[in-house]
């Protein structure tokens, strides 16, 4: 496609984006003059554009909206919210046009008449009843002989006598330029100053652009990408370098290799900088998303952003994009309540969104909470029952935190009735499943009448990626870390052990049935030597659970995905290759492909299992697995084993005290410790044992004296709690005991989930 | 390697790097190459393409080294009791491949005129591959086309 084109439509496209959201906080403020004067000014930049390259249909639109525009300005037209809802109408379908035109190389055939009139009917401030007789008949769209289209024809020949005047009498300057031109117009048409609107503004635009296109250019992403590649490759040699320099006991490449090391990283970092974008760039389609929402179901919602020049990798931003603006739909949609609900429950009648983006410790967190009316725990429960996704004996041990978290859940959408915005099946499974894809998290609290709040951690970057090395076969792959949830030591002899269900291998795992694949029947290296340990690595692919087996795990590194040759590319096991920190090819498995393996390649091993995993469940369809364990006093405390994350025993040493409650430093964070027993006695020294549990993006650790047992049992609460922090009592594997509930001690002690609204009782 | 620096400059000669794959001697144009070397620790790549050796790390690129025997339909040089052999490095359409083949000899310039047409009696598969015959002193030099020879539909 021509250049210029292109050029084009990439800046419009840009101005386009801002467009709308300057025209959302110009409704709200329509007393902004700057704000008007941006708005127009693009809506012009655009039109001239258009007119320049020969583009009629285009030109023709955004004269249109650019009319409307200068008559805001002017004050002789009322800023109604109808009216900006036809700008935004005639931005869209700018839009429309630019993308049938990127797509064909020209304007697409076909006219704008009905469009182009509707906006006029309002530039002539006249309400909109759009005349039969303008939109049908093109010819009559300019109505010279109608009295009230007289400015239109006015503008128009303003417009004209514009472009044709600079270039006539150019070498006059542009203030003698300007002034023949309203003249012709003024005294046919009588309009007050039609003429300079245009030419005005513009010279001042340039001025400023200018200034900005000094200190700055604009780079081809490839070219970023490429220079990106290359940087990820000299670190690796640069690792190697270092590591070889170690090997040796004095060399005089000592000093000069620190110094290539230390420009390496700052050239790293550089270029990562290069690569980022404030995260604004993501929001910026989200003030028109609630505004045109709040105008079709006449609620009133108020967009807070905060942080928006927090910046991030722009390949994470491109991944996040779609995930946000369909939880601020979410949440204007379903959390915000209507006026008159609002009202009635003693809130405010607007209701407030906000968006907040911030990073700590090397990741980026995005926070988006409203303060509508909340989840409905109730029908949660409900739908999860219905759905098969949890019964009712495994409910009734769970917090109303964690029974909220069933939203997360593939297949589950609390919508009853579809909107035109949310309530389409993509619920927030899709959201957790693209959030996880870029190695991040997502947490969720909701408080019934206070508002849901969302927080999603991610990583920085993309580029380098964390993989856990395995071997197969004497062959060595890299496997995605976020993929791996656990990993598993098979031995023959005791512990885990690999079992067979019509040659479909399976494993055991705290009473669920995970289904395995093994490496080396998946690649054809041979058969698996039962004799010997394996390792399995329990792998999530979306909601999928199942476990791969291989040889050996040795440990993690960090990688640069590289893809794979075209000739390969066929494969869809591979997601990449790399080159390791001793120089060594190794291939990196796609987990995403192998799970499809798993589903469907083995249809028939699959319903095999199925059917054998479904009798497991009947048979153990009301047991839950428990952990018990004594803290404070003789009595066994029981929680969920699957809510339990790790168990760890720490130096008593290692345990701190800050802000007025109990920490411990684990994997480089800081984690907070927890008693159940008021009375705790912190132990100075030797050990102490810990149950971690993690929910999402924050870890909590509970002390506890002793760790007892698991047990399999039925839960059933036979008394219910009769202070905080307990879900009743019950009996597990004949012995009474405390069910804990531990939804209770991380929602306490995770202030930070719920923003600069204290919760009741923000303990610790 | 011998780089003959007239033969760049008159247009009617061309320069081949050549190799022995199973007694055939092949070439393939000079300036197509972009390095020989021995090859080492190769990373197999299961599942692919039998013609795909595997991978090996060029200067900090992955290359895929190509099995030109196996290309060819012959026993590889392991079946065939040969040593490591040599790797040919080429570049097409941005990536790097390796053509992994018995042993590399001399750059040879000849004569663009004296180009003959691959006979027809040649196996399909071969008549596919081969770009044009050449006489060089008293053997025959067949040149290899490397798009061709790179255009594997891999094992699917």
């Amino acid at each position: 496609m021509d250049e210029l084109l292109n050029e084009f439509l990439t800046e419009t496209n840009e101005s386009l984006g801002t467009l709308d959201v300057e025209l959302v906080r110009f409704e709200r403020d329509s007393s902004d003059v700057t704000i008007l004067g941006n708005i127009f000014r693009l809506m012009h930049t655009i039109k001239g554009t258009c007119g320049f390259l020969g583009l009629p249909r285009l030109e023709a639109v955004a004269h249109a909206g650019e009319n409307v525009l200068g008559k805001f300005r002017d004050g002789e037209l009322p800023v109604t919210p109808h009216a900006v809802t036809l700008i935004l109408k005639c931005i869209d379908h700018i839009r429309r046009l630019l993308a049938e035109l990127e797509a064909a190389g020209r304007e697409p055939d076909g006219n704008d008449t009905g469009l182009i009139s509707e906006i006029n009917a309002i530039a002539e401030a006249r309400p909109s009843e759009p005349d039969a007789a303008i939109s049908e008949d093109p010819m009559n769209a300019p109505p010279v002989f109608d009295e009230a289209g007289f400015p239109v024809a006015a503008e128009l020949l303003a417009e004209i006598a514009h472009s044709i005047a600079p270039t006539a009498i150019e070498f006059l300057g542009p203030e003698t330029a300007v002034e023949p031109a309203p003249s012709p117009v003024v005294a046919t048409a009588q309009q007050p100053e039609p003429g300079p609107i245009s030419p005005k503004p513009a010279p001042l635009v340039e001025a400023k652009e200018s200034a900005l296109a000094a200190s700055s250019i604009r780079v081809n992403v490839d070219t970023i990408e490429n220079l990106m590649t290359l940087i990820s490759e000299l670190v690796l040699t640069r690792n190697q370098l270092l590591q070889l320099q170690r090997m040796q006991k004095s060399s005089e490449f000592k000093v000069p290799l620190q110094r290539l090391s230390h420009i390496t990283s700052d050239l790293q970092d550089g270029v990562t900088r290069m690569r980022m974008q404030p995260i604004g760039n993501a929001w910026a389609k989200l003030p028109r998303i609630v505004r045109d929402l709040c105008v079709e179901s006449g609620k009133k919602i108020e967009l807070v952003q905060r942080g928006a020049d927090t910046e991030l990798d722009r390949q994470v931003l491109e991944m996040i994009k779609d995930p946000l603006t369909h939880m601020i739909r979410n949440s204007a949609d379903h959390g915000i309540e209507s006026p008159a609900d609002r009202m009635a429950a003693g809130k405010s009648e607007t209701g407030t969104i906000s968006l907040e983006a911030y990073h700590e410790g090397g990741h980026i967190f995005i926070r988006i909470a409203d303060d509508g009316r909340g989840l409905d725990v109730e029908r949660i429960r409900r739908k999860a029952i219905a759905n098969g996704l949890a019964t009712e004996a495994e409910l009734s041990v769970m917090g109303e935190q964690q029974i909220l978290q069933f939203v997360f859940r593939a297949g589950f959408s609390t919508a009853e009735k579809v909107t035109s915005v949310s309530g389409r099946g993509v619920g927030m499974d899709v959201v957790r499943t693209n959030v996880e894809r870029i190695g991040g998290a997502i947490e969720m609290t909701s408080e019934a009448g206070r508002g849901t709040n969302f927080l999603i951690k991610i990583p920085l970057t993309l580029a380098i990626v964390s993989a856990l090395i395995v071997e197969t076969a004497g062959q060595r792959f890299a496997v995605p870390q976020i993929s791996v949830i656990e990993l598993v030591r098979a031995s023959a002899r005791s512990g885990a052990r690999i079992e067979t269900i019509k040659n479909a291998p399976v494993l055991r795992l705290r009473g669920q049935l995970l289904p395995l694949i093994s490496l080396r029947g998946l690649l054809a290296l041979g058969e698996d030597d039962e004799t010997k340990d394996r390792f399995i690595l329990v792998t999530q692919v979306g909601s999928f659970t199942f476990g791969i087996v291989v040889d050996r795990v040795f440990d993690t590194e960090e990688i640069v995905v590289k893809p794979v040759a075209p000739i390969l590319r066929g494969n869809a096991f591979y997601a990449g290759n790399t080159i390791l920190g001793d120089g060594s090819v190794i291939m990196i498995l796609d987990p995403n492909g192998i799970s499809e393996s798993a589903g469907q390649g083995r249809a028939q091993a699959a319903s095999a299992m199925a059917q054998s995993a479904a009798s497991a469940a009947r048979h153990e369809s009301d047991q839950s697995s428990l952990l018990l364990f004594q803290a404070g006093d003789a009595e066994l405390k029981a929680v969920p084993l699957h809510a339990v994350a790790r168990i760890e025993e720490v130096d008593a040493r290692t345990i701190e005290r800050v802000g007025g409650r109990y920490v411990v430093q684990y994997r480089g964070h800081l984690m907070p410790l927890i008693a159940i027993d008021a009375n705790h006695f912190w132990k100075s020294e030797g050990k102490q044992a810990i149950l971690v549990f993690d929910s999402g993006a924050r870890t909590l650790g509970i002390v506890v004296d002793k760790v007892v047992d698991i047990a399999r049992d039925r839960v059933s609460i036979e008394l219910t709690a009769t202070h905080e922090g307990f879900a009743g009592s019950a009996i597990i594997a004949g012995k009474a005991t405390d069910i804990v509930d531990i939804e209770h001690y991380i929602s306490r002690n995770a202030p930070n989930t719920f923003g600069a609204e204290p919760t009741k009782g923000v303990a610790a | 390697m011998i780089t003959d620096s007239r033969t760049t400059t008159e247009d009617n000669l061309s320069a081949f790097v050549t190799f022995m794959v199973a007694d055939h001697y092949f070439g393939v144009p000079v300036m197509r190459v972009q390095d020989i070397l021995t090859p080492d620790a190769i990373a197999r790549v299961p599942l692919g393409p039998p013609e795909v050796r595997g991978l090996i790390n060029l200067r900090g690129r992955i290359v895929t080294v190509i099995d030109v025997r196996t290309r060819l339909s012959l026993p590889t040089l392991k079946e065939a009791g040969g040593g490591p052999g040599r790797c040919v490095t080429v570049e097409n359409d941005g990536e790097f491949y390796t053509l992994l083949v018995d042993g590399v000899g001399d750059v040879v310039s000849v004569i663009e005129q004296e180009r003959e047409q691959s006979p027809t009696t040649l196996d399909p598969l071969w008549r596919e591959l081969v770009d044009g015959v050449f006489r060089v002193g008293d053997r025959l030099l067949v040149t290899l086309n490397v798009e061709q020879l790179l255009n594997i539909r891999g094992n699917a």
